[in-house]
C-alpha cells in the first residue's frame, strides 16, 4: 500500500442488472489533493463515489480508501470519510443546529457541543442556527451539508456534485473553502459538470459509460488529448458552421458567441478541410488551445462510438 | 372555445393514470388481489352466531339425568363439552384463563331431588366478557331446559313433565353480568388503536428517510441497523403509553369499565404488545418503497387484526383455520389479556398463556426486519 495515496483502487466494477455502471475503474488520489471527477450524467460518478465510501459493494475489484480495504473495512472508512450526497440529505424538518448536533452524536464525538459551535461559527451559520434546514436557499443548504460532513473531522471528503444549482458567488466561496481544507491536508474528491471547477482541481479524471478515459492535471489532459482546435470569426457563422460540419477531420463545430470552435483529432486532415474556407476574406482563423469541454465532448462521443 | 371539454385531453389523463397504476405493481396487487383474498378469508371466517363453545362440566351426580342433560347440551350445537374439571377450583381456573366459555355444575343428589319434585338447580356460569359470544347459547339453554328430561320422566314420574320445568337452570354471566357491550369494546379498542397507530407511524418512519434521501446520508455514517431500529422504536413506545393511559382514563371515567386487575400488570404487558406492533411497522418500512406502500401494508395487516382477533366478531365463532390465523396476530392475545386483567382481575399466571405468543411474534418480526434492513444501497 502506498502511504501517499488517499484512494487507491483498481478493477472496480459494478453492474445493476444489465447495466454496467462502472467498468474496471482504477483511480489513484494523492493525499491532500483536490481531485476532480468529471463525466456526463449516468457515467458512473455517483456509483464510484458510493463504492468508495462503503454504500455500495463492488462486484469486483479491490483497493483502499485511507488505507482501509473498500470491501472489508467499510466501517473504518465511514468513520474517517465525509460524504456529501448529490441531493440535500439532511433533515429538512430539523433546524441547522439540530442537524449538526444529530450528526455529531452519530459519530460519537466526545466534545460535541464545542464541535457544533465551532462548525456554526466557521461557516457563518451561527445566527441562523434555529432556522429549519428545509427553509434554506440552495447555497445555504450546500454550506450546511458541507459543515455536517466535515463535523467529524474526516481525512477524506467525497463530494458528489456539491455545487449543482448554486449561484456563482456561492460556488466561488465553496471552492475557496475546499482549497482551504486541502491546505489543511484533507483530500477532496469532487464530482462536477462545471469546467471552471474542473480547472480549479489539482488533478482530474474523466469517465464516460463507467470507464476512465483520461486523468492527470488540466494541462496533461489537454496535451494528451491529441485534439486540435481552430477558432474562426466570420460574418455568417451559422452558414459557415453548416458547411464545415461533416467534413473529413472535423469532429466538432461549436459556436461560442461570435466565434466557432472547430476541432478534430487529426491535425493535418483538419487543416486540409478548412483550407478552402481560410481563403475567404471575411473570416479570421486562429489556431487555439482546445478547452476541457471540447476535449470531454470529443471523448464522450468517442466512448459512445466504441462502447 | 378552448375551455370546452376535450376528449383528447381527458384521454391523455386517463392513459397516464393507467400507465402509472401499472408501474406501481405492489399498489396494483393491493387493489386487485388483496380484496379478493380478504373477501374469501373474511367471508368464510366471520360468524356472529358462534357454536361449539368450549364447555367444562363439573358433575357431582352420576345419574341418567345428568348424562341426558350433558347430551342435550351437545345436541344443541352451541356447547361442546371439552373439559371435565375435578373440583370447583379447577373449573374456576378454566373460565378465568378463558379456556372454557361455560362451566356447567350439576350438584350432588340432583336426580334424587328432581324425582322428589324439589326443583334442584343446575348452575351455568358463562364468561360474558364478550356478551355477543354467549348470547345465543344462553337462549338455547332456556329452550332446552323445558324438554330435556321428557324421555326420562316416564311412568310414575310423568307428572313432572311440562311447565314449569322440574328443575332450575341458574345462569351466571360472569365478569359482565349486565352484558354491557362497552365493557368488552372499550378495552378492546385499546389494542385496536395501538395496532393502527404504532404500525403506521413506524411504517412511515423508515420509508420517509428513503423518500427524502436522508437514508443515504444515514447509511454513510457508522450508525448500526439495530441502533436505527431501536432509536426509532423508543419514541413511539412513549406515544403508545400515552395512548394507553388516555384510553384507561376514558374507560374508567366515561364508560365506567371496571378495573379489577392490576394496572401495573397491564402497563407491563402492554410493552410487549406495543413493541410487537412497532416491529411490524419497521419490517414493513424495510419492504415498502414509499410512504404510500407502507400505508397500504398497514391496512393489509390491520384488517385481519380487526376481524380475526375477536374484536369485532366472537373468536370462537370462526372455523378452526381462521382461529389459527387469528392466533398468530398479537391483537388476539392482547385482547384476551386486557379483558382478562380489567374485567376478570387476571394475574400474571392467568395471562401468561397469551403473553408468550406475542413475545415469539416480536422476535420473529425483528429478525426479519434486521435481515431486510440493508447497510448499503445495493
Amino acid at each position: 500500500m502506498n502511504d501517499a495515496l488517499a484512494i487507491d483502487v483498481a478493477g472496480l466494477s459494478k453492474r445493476f442488472g444489465e447495466l454496467v455502471a462502472v467498468d474496471d475503474l482504477a483511480l489513484q488520489v494523492r493525499r491532500g489533493e483536490i481531485y476532480g471527477f468529471l463525466g456526463p450524467n449516468g457515467s458512473g460518478k455517483t456509483t464510484t463515489i458510493r463504492m468508495l465510501c462503503g454504500l455500495l459493494t463492488p462486484d469486483s475489484g479491490r483497493g483502499t480508501c485511507l488505507g482501509y480495504d473498500v470491501i472489508r473495512e467499510t466501517r473504518q472508512i465511514k468513520l474517517n470519510v465525509g460524504y456529501m450526497t448529490q441531493g440535500f440529505s439532511l433533515y429538512q424538518d430539523l433546524t441547522i443546529r439540530e442537524n449538526l448536533d444529530f450528526t455529531a452524536r452519530i459519530y460519537g464525538m466526545p466534545n460535541r457541543q464545542e464541535a457544533v459551535e465551532e462548525s456554526l461559527r466557521r461557516l457563518g451559520l451561527a445566527d441562523r442556527q434555529k432556522q429549519l434546514a428545509g427553509n434554506l436557499s440552495g447555497g445555504w443548504k450546500q454550506r450546511l451539508a458541507l459543515a455536517a460532513c466535515m463535523l467529524h473531522q474526516p481525512r477524506l471528503l467525497l463530494l458528489d456534485e456539491p455545487t449543482a444549482g448554486v449561484d456563482p458567488k456561492a460556488r466561488r466561496d465553496f471552492w475557496d473553502e475546499i482549497h482551504y481544507l486541502a491546505g489543511q491536508g484533507i483530500t477532496v474528491l469532487v464530482s462536477t459538470h462545471y469546467m471552471d471547477e474542473a480547472e480549479r482541481c489539482h488533478r482530474l479524471a474523466y469517465i464516460a459509460s463507467g470507464r476512465l478515459l483520461a486523468q492527470g492535471t488540466v494541462s496533461e489532459v489537454i496535451q494528451n488529448s491529441g485534439i486540435v482546435t481552430w477558432t474562426v470569426e466570420c460574418a455568417d457563422l451559422y452558414a459557415l458552421g453548416a458547411q464545415l460540419r461533416g467534413l473529413p477531420g472535423i469532429s466538432q463545430v461549436v459556436p461560442f458567441g461570435n466565434q466557432l470552435h472547430v476541432s478534430g483529432t487529426d491535425a493535418a486532415l483538419l487543416e486540409q478541410s478548412i483550407s478552402p474556407f481560410r481563403e475567404q476574406a471575411s473570416c479570421r482563423w486562429t489556431k487555439a488551445q482546445p478547452g476541457l469541454e471540447d476535449i470531454f465532448i470529443q471523448m464522450m462521443e468517442g466512448a459512445d462510438r466504441h462502447g | 372555445m378552448a375551455d370546452r371539454f376535450s376528449w383528447q385531453r381527458f384521454l391523455a389523463v386517463v392513459t397516464k393514470e393507467f400507465i402509472q397504476m401499472r408501474r406501481d405493481r405492489l399498489t396494483f396487487a393491493m387493489m386487485v388481489g388483496i380484496p379478493m383474498l380478504q373477501l374469501i378469508l373474511f367471508g368464510f371466517a366471520i360468524n356472529s352466531d358462534p357454536k361449539g363453545l368450549p364447555t367444562a362440566v363439573l358433575v357431582a351426580d352420576t345419574s341418567e339425568f345428568s348424562r341426558s342433560f350433558v347430551r342435550a347440551l351437545e345436541n344443541s350445537a352451541y356447547f361442546k363439552v371439552t373439559m371435565q374439571p375435578k373440583n370447583e377450583a379447577e373449573a374456576e381456573r378454566l373460565i378465568a384463563e378463558g379456556d372454557a366459555q361455560f362451566v356447567v355444575s350439576i350438584p350432588e343428589n340432583f336426580a334424587r331431588q328432581l324425582m322428589r319434585g324439589e326443583r334442584p338447580a343446575i348452575l351455568v356460569e358463562a364468561d360474558a366478557t364478550d356478551p355477543t359470544a354467549v348470547g345465543n347459547a344462553v337462549g338455547a339453554l332456556a329452550q332446552l331446559a323445558q324438554t330435556v328430561f321428557d324421555r326420562d320422566l316416564q311412568g310414575a314420574l310423568r307428572p313432572l313433565q311440562g311447565k314449569p320445568a322440574p328443575f332450575d337452570v341458574q345462569i351466571h354471566r360472569r365478569y359482565n353480568p349486565e352484558g354491557i357491550t362497552q365493557y368488552n369494546i372499550v378495552p378492546g379498542l385499546m389494542g385496536v388503536i395501538l395496532t393502527m397507530t404504532m404500525i403506521m407511524q413506524t411504517g412511515l418512519a423508515m420509508t420517509r428517510e428513503r423518500e427524502r434521501g436522508t437514508m443515504e446520508n444515514l447509511l454513510a455514517t457508522p450508525v448500526r441497523p439495530f441502533e436505527v431500529m431501536a432509536g426509532k422504536i423508543v419514541p413511539y413506545i412513549m406515544v403508545g403509553y400515552i395512548q394507553v393511559t388516555l384510553i384507561l382514563l376514558a374507560a374508567r371515567l366515561l364508560f365506567q369499565v371496571p378495573i379489577l386487575g392490576s394496572v401495573m400488570l397491564l402497563y407491563t404487558v402492554v410493552l410487549a404488545f406495543i413493541a410487537a406492533n412497532l416491529a411490524v411497522g419497521l419490517m414493513f418500512s424495510t419492504v415498502a418503497k414509499n410512504q404510500m406502500q407502507a400505508m397500504q401494508m398497514t391496512f393489509f395487516f390491520f384488517l385481519p387484526s380487526l376481524l380475526l382477533s375477536g374484536f369485532m366478531f366472537p373468536f370462537r365463532g370462526m372455523p378452526q383455520w381462521a382461529q389459527n390465523i387469528g392466533s398468530l396476530l398479537p391483537l388476539t392475545h392482547f385482547l384476551r389479556m386486557v379483558r382478562g386483567i380489567l374485567l376478570k382481575g387476571n394475574g400474571f399466571l392467568e395471562i401468561w398463556p397469551n403473553l408468550w405468543p406475542i413475545g415469539v411474534f416480536l422476535l420473529a418480526v425483528v429478525a426479519i426486519g434486521l435481515k431486510r434492513y440493508r447497510k448499503t444501497l445495493d
